[in-house]
């Protein structure tokens, strides 16, 4: 896993069958003291998470694995809501 | 496997079923000399380690699964040890 920022969300209308009901997200990966670095890329989400929040993600086959169909396209997905990294 | 630093704690209340009641500690990859390589990771600790230690950190899927008991668990990264010693060089 990995920390991250929602910096907003995405809509689609249109999109892969097994992605209908999941919320997307748009973050941008920080490291532990919360800078912001790298592109913001598109994360399947499953704690109802918002713009603003600090998030853990998971990359590669897992973030496929998080969801209620596991046969998913995801390469991101939001794992958790983080409250505090001590560092 | 790599060697890393765990340089920190996450306290995260809303998450996954898969993670309740794990310690997720952030971790920083070290080079053989111990000084740092590349980004932070979280890891799901499973050895009791602590703020400083060098551990040993486990970064694929079917192992941290088989580790955590969950085969359905989006896991990926697991502190598997804490390294007491690393040595480099030298003969035998």
């Amino acid at each position: 896993m990995r920390l991250a920022r929602v910096i907003g969300s995405v809509a689609c209308t249109r999109k892969e069958d097994s992605l209908e009901g999941v919320k997307l997200l748009l973050l941008r990966a920080v490291d532990e003291r919360l800078a912001e670095y790298g592109e913001s890329f598109a994360a399947c989400d499953t704690v109802r998470a918002g713009t603003g929040d600090l998030v853990m993600f998971e990359a590669g086959r897992e973030a496929a694995m998080a969801l209620d169909n596991q046969f998913n396209p995801s390469d991101a997905t939001v794992l958790g809501i983080v409250d505090r990294v001590d560092a | 496997m790599t060697i890393a630093r765990v340089v920190g704690t996450v306290v995260s209340s809303v998450k996954i079923p898969a993670l309740e009641g794990t310690k997720i500690l952030v971790v920083q990859p070290l080079a053989p000399d111990g000084s740092p390589a590349g980004r932070t990771l979280l890891a799901v600790d499973t050895v009791q380690s602590g703020a400083g230690d060098a551990v040993l950190v486990l970064d694929e899927g079917n192992s941290s699964r088989m580790i955590l008991g969950n085969p359905d668990a989006p896991v990926r990264t697991v502190i598997v040890g804490i390294v007491d010693e690393v040595r480099t060089g030298g003969v035998a």
